[in-house]
């Protein structure tokens, strides 16, 4: 000891004991583990889905021609559905983070907050089942309405589906599901407003609302961004809910309400997997694999986003 | 301190207050404090009684939605251009924004409720003895139960715990402890991150060319139902103790430093102990996350109606692919079919209510005491 502090200079390398190198060893492997598996996700599917690319309808029966022209529609519906989501979860999370955050007594807000992650916590099949028994045809008549009076709207004409099991439903559904995840993170984001912002803006005489506008609005508006791109995220992903809830001809079109609507890669995969054989599995899987990198490029757009605001903001 | 009463007051905002005995007080120019709440249970009790009318009229059903909905447009439009007319544009224009914050939490609070409402109510028909002591081996129709479901769900989930706690924690343990700025560290954030986004599907579609790569193309067992969850699993876990190991002191690491003991000791004996709280929460949050999965499940366990324990070894029911399947592929009579998926549907939130329960529990009581 002494004379490793007389020296000074060199480093005092610690002693390798065996329970040391053993348990660092073990760390270490539980970290490459994540990176083996995550690269083995995209390997297997890469590796299952390539036959798939260049099938035609001699190949697989699920193909009516090539393969594109099989996930085009899907594809088109998981985004179409995913938006539609995302137009009503949106303002609807930033008004319950916003009720949350500034407007309920603040004695409240922790059990309202907490009674709003519950929504997270329910399975998608249960909202799934919610969705197609209950929610479906208590709709149905306001879809009749929006049909009989804003029908001239393309995206109303048509004729409304009785059982309601429309994209819109689809898509409403997926709102529910997507709305605690944004809540989440906008609540965070407007509970680390610096209070100074606010207690200046009240005392230069604004109103609640103009204090929002004017501090709450702005420090948070890339975490809005970033919350709104996970919770897209989270809709081009889902399954089962629409899977239970759409009743689809995977067709490309933009009316909500007629019985004609396009599936989902997800919940196409969920409805065809089970009975599929062959190079069918492959196709699944090439779709599979549209829908990671579609994902993907979503979430890593978003924590972009997020990691940009962390460099200038200070907040962290 | 007599707060003269505002309204004969605000008549007349505009001009300015000629006299000098003014008897204008603090108040006046705003609406009292219980004006709001005043002229929402108006709006209700009058549109209540025009839909009471009109469905006692028509011969139809009370359309609840239809109230609360013209209710909530008119209390909007009443109390913008109410407060326009006594308090001006921008405090009318807040009182507007107001109601419709309170609005968008009301309309949060419908979905919950109507699930809950309907799960409870409809899934206790079938919530009973026979349920919890059945399989659907050989039932069509009537009885059956879901024993097989929730022993499958119990096994894989289980499994799943198995597989994805240690790598989990111990790669939350080498981000904080050892990892440090290391490539490998930023890499495995940033994989985490990638993780926590893949869909369920996805996940699922992994474990099954995974397995079919082994044990040839048409494989379903529950191991791999097991391994797709694990997917899914491990970034939460990752995430939620890497939070909890970062906040152990740095000062009790040192202390136990100081006194001689080796690093990996002082991570067992005394980080670990001290996150421990935490961790559990963590991990109880992340089972509670993956028993509801339902689409992995399905792809990778299939559904079957008769019990299996093994999970290397065929079809292996799960209770959420248990709910779809009653539902997808209803016999006769339906009602049997949608009864029992609903009962299975009380059953799961149940456990997945129980399993968040116990985790804030968990989380509150055993929490570490941090003295600052």
């Amino acid at each position: 000891m002494t004379a490793s502090t007389a020296t000074a200079a060199p480093r005092i390398a610690a002693k390798k004991r065996p329970g040391d190198l053993w348990f660092s060893g073990t760390a270490v492997f539980a970290g490459s583990m994540i990176v083996v598996t995550l690269a083995a996700v995209a390997i297997f599917l890469i590796v299952q889905s390539l036959p798939a690319f260049g099938l035609t309808a001699e190949d697989a029966s699920l193909l009516k021609t090539n393969f594109w022209a099989y996930v085009g529609p899907l594809l088109f519906g998981t985004v179409w559905a995913a938006f539609l989501a995302l137009l009503v979860a949106v303002p609807l999370s930033l008004g319950i983070a916003l009720f949350i955050t500034h407007y309920a007594p603040r004695r409240l807000a922790q059990g309202l907050g907490y009674i709003v992650d519950l929504l997270a916590a329910v399975p998608s099949v249960v909202f799934g089942l919610w969705g197609i028994l209950v929610f479906a045809p208590s709709i149905v008549p306001s879809y009749a309405w929006l049909n009989e009076n804003l029908g001239w709207i393309p995206l109303f004409s048509g004729q409304v589906l009785n059982s309601g099991r429309t994209i819109l439903t689809a898509a409403l559904v997926l709102a529910v599901m997507v709305v605690p995840i944004i809540t989440a993170i906008c609540r965070e984001i407007f509970l680390q407003t610096p209070r100074l912002h606010e207690e200046a803006a009240l005392a230069l005489g604004a109103t609640r609302w103009e204090m929002i506008r004017m501090a709450v609005l702005p420090f948070g508006r890339s975490g809005i961004v970033s919350a709104s791109m996970l919770g897209l995220g989270r809709a081009l992903g889902e399954t089962m809910a629409v899977a239970m809830v759409l009743s689809a001809t995977n067709v490309v079109t933009l009316r909500l309400l007629t019985s004609q609507n396009p599936s989902t890669i997800a919940a196409n995969i969920a409805l065809t997997f089970p009975e599929a054989y062959n190079l069918n599995i492959n196709v699944l899987i090439a779709t599979g694999l549209i829908l990671f990198v579609v994902t993907f490029a979503v979430n890593a757009l978003a924590r972009w986003i997020v990691s940009r605001r962390k460099e200038f903001s200070g907040a962290n | 301190m007599t707060t003269l009463p505002a309204p004969p007051s605000t008549r007349t905002p505009a001009p300015a207050p000629d006299t000098t005995r003014s008897h204008v007080s603090l108040t006046s120019g705003r609406l009292p404090g219980w004006t709001p709440w005043v002229l929402l249970g108006a709006c209700l009790a009058v549109a209540g009684a025009v839909f009471g009318l009109l469905a006692a009229a028509g011969g139809t059903e009370f359309s609840l939605a239809g109230w609360l909905v013209t209710s909530a447009i008119v209390y909007l439009v009443l109390i913008y251009a109410l407060s326009r007319i006594v308090e001006g544009a921008r405090r009318a224009f807040d009182r507007f924004v107001t109601g419709l914050v309170s609005v968008a939490f009301a309309i949060a609070m419908v979905p919950l409720v109507s699930v809950a409402i309907t799960v409870i109510t409809t899934g206790l028909a079938r919530f009973d003895a026979e349920f919890f002591s059945y399989s659907m081996r050989g039932v069509l129709g009537e009885g059956g139960g879901a024993l097989h479901a929730i022993t499958g769900t119990l096994l894989i989930t289980l499994a799943a715990a198995v597989i994805s706690i240690p790598i989990g924690l111990m790669t939350a343990v080498y981000l904080v402890e050892y990892g440090q700025e290391s490539r490998l560290a930023k890499a495995i954030t940033f994989l985490v991150d990638v993780m926590t986004g893949i869909p369920s599907i996805v996940a699922g579609l992994f474990a099954y060319a995974l397995f079919a790569l082994i044990f040839g193309p048409g494989v379903r067992m529950g191991f791999a139902g097991a391994v797709a969850l694990s997917v899914l699993m491990i970034p939460v876990v990752v995430r939620s103790s890497e939070e909890m190991l970062r906040l152990v002191p740095n000062e009790l690491r040192e202390a136990a430093f100081a006194l001689g003991v080796p690093k990996w000791l002082t991570i067992v004996k005394v980080v670990l102990p001290t996150s421990i709280a935490g961790i559990t929460t963590g991990v109880m949050l992340s089972i509670a996350r993956v028993i509801g999965e339902t689409a992995p499940l399905l792809i990778t366990a299939g559904f079957t109606d008769a019990m299996n324990y093994n999970l290397f070894d065929g079809r292996m029911q799960t209770l959420p692919v248990y709910i779809y399947s009653q539902y997808a592929y209803k016999g006769i009579p339906a009602e049997a079919y949608v009864d029992r998926a609903w009962a299975a549907a009380l059953t799961l939130i149940l456990i997945v209510m129980v399993l968040n329960l116990v985790a804030r529990l968990v989380a509150k009581l055993f929490a570490p005491k941090t003295g600052h």
